[in-house]
């Protein structure tokens, strides 16, 4: 895959994603501390919509693309296209990497990078891995909050699912600065459109039970995903979390009157 | 010098001072070592259900019966319920936490199978307020691992888990959501949301 230097049409598209960053500040509302059980939405009748959309295209699309990916691509083919996928995203964690000043999750990656491109038959194949180099997957949402932006409001965006307006700012930069998609010409890049898609359908496949429970089972499928992706989410980014004073205490009975 | 029966009288009024303190005497003794004894007998226990080769029903039924012997049941279903679970009746209360305990063992007893072939490590304890927090990691075939944490206290008298994070998804507060969801739908009606727990999960 020829790297080719980018065009000056790239590189204006780049300079005002850059301007575009300086806008999340605003964007996000900034709050000083966040409660594990706290809950932002003031969108919340926009994002139900969104979401009533989302169950819809997960019923007809992606749940029987992802369980037919999963029940006619034998277990070892995805983990070729898994390993494909995020080796393909390393270029983008690396930037993010060295944006929040890991130098050592930088090393990490850039380490991947090199020896599983030689080792690892151009990244299908992951013997980094075998030598204890995980990989420190990062992406915009987390450079953002490592500079100090607060998640601001929960929103639930079409087709990608839970996020914040932090990280919804992010992944567009995700999507948009991506070196991979960046340098590389067509029809090469989109190669890894398709990796990374495949990568999303197994994911899908694989988590398929959790998935569907959430999805279809709850009671409120809505309420289930945003409270399940601001946990862990907020745990992945290291977020202080406070419980509510009436929620931590094992010692309260919560049936006292 | 005191009469035999004033002595005695002072020595029942000093054992009842001494019962009356006991709980939460113990309450601060619950030690680390202690916390994590706790949590790996529920580890063994569900390995050893995990290698049982029993059917999914009668995991379940083993599943339940570890969470009712080692799970602070009656906490996890009264925070899950909130501000709502005050004022039940006694026999509500009972019906609710029985009801609440057959849900939350369906639930997750029926993800069984996806345990099967892992293990679960203990690494370190450590005190939080008035609790510990065990923390584990999971390894499960054809997964990267994912940290566990249990948390620990003795406010029953019994050193009992009262919440378990999943890399930072709480059991505790992701039930609190829903059940709040099951009660909306019932508009309140704590009969309405116990009827419903038997049949869901």
């Amino acid at each position: 895959m020829p790297f080719v230097i980018p065009s000056s049409r790239q590189f204006l598209r780049g300079s005002i994603l850059l301007s575009f960053i300086s806008l999340v500040g605003a964007c996000a509302t900034p709050r000083d501390s966040v409660s594990s059980a706290e809950i932002y939405d003031p969108n919340e009748a926009a994002n139900r919509e969104v979401h009533e959309f989302n169950r819809k295209v997960d019923r007809v699309l992606f749940r029987p693309v992802s369980n037919g990916y999963g029940n006619y691509v034998h277990e070892d083919l995805r983990m070729l296209v898994s390993n494909f996928a995020d080796h393909l995203s390393l270029p983008a964690d690396i930037v993010n990497n060295l944006l929040q000043g890991d130098l050592k999750g930088a090393g990490g990656n850039s380490f991947r990078l090199v020896f599983n491109t030689v080792f690892g038959f151009g990244g299908i194949v992951d013997p980094a891995d075998a030598v204890h180099v995980p990989r420190r997957e990062t992406d915009f949402g987390e450079t953002f909050h490592v500079w100090g932006v607060k998640e601001g409001a929960y929103v639930e965006l079409p087709l990608l699912g839970p996020s914040t307006e932090r990280d919804t700012v992010g992944t567009i930069l995700d999507f948009t600065l991506d070196p991979v998609s960046v340098f590389l010409p067509r029809p090469e890049k989109y190669v890894g459109t398709a990796a990374n898609f495949a990568d999303l359908m197994g994911d899908r496949y694989d988590l398929r039970a959790t998935i569907d429970s959430v999805l279809y089972e709850s009671a409120d499928s809505y309420a289930q995903a945003r409270i399940l992706y601001l946990q862990n989410r907020r745990f992945a980014l290291g977020v202080e979390v406070e419980e509510a004073e009436t929620d931590f205490d094992p010692f309260a009975d919560p049936f006292a009157q | 010098m005191h009469s035999e029966s004033e002595t005695l009288k002072r020595r029942t009024f000093l054992s009842t001072i001494a019962a009356s303190t006991l709980v939460p005497a113990h309450a601060f003794a619950l030690t680390s070592a202690e916390a994590e004894k706790l949590v790996d007998k529920v580890v063994a226990d569900i390995n050893k259900v995990i290698g049982s080769g029993k059917s999914l029903n009668a995991m379940i039924g083993d599943f339940e019966r570890i969470f009712k012997r080692y799970a602070d049941v009656a906490f996890i279903a009264g925070s899950a319920l909130g501000p709502d679970a005050r004022g039940l009746s006694n026999s509500q209360r009972n019906r609710y936490v029985d009801a609440f305990t057959g849900y939350i063992s369906r639930k997750y007893g029926k993800r069984f199978n996806e345990f099967v072939g892992g293990r679960v490590e203990v690494n370190s304890t450590r005190k939080v307020k008035s609790y510990y927090e065990v923390l584990g990691t999971a390894h499960l075939r054809g997964e990267s691992p994912f940290e566990l944490n249990f948390r620990v206290s003795n406010r029953t008298g019994k050193d009992l888990f009262f919440d378990l994070i999943i890399e930072g998804i709480s059991l505790r507060l992701t039930e609190k959501s829903e059940i709040g969801a099951m009660l909306d739908k019932r508009r309140g009606d704590i009969d309405g949301l116990i009827a419903d727990l038997k049949k869901a999960g």
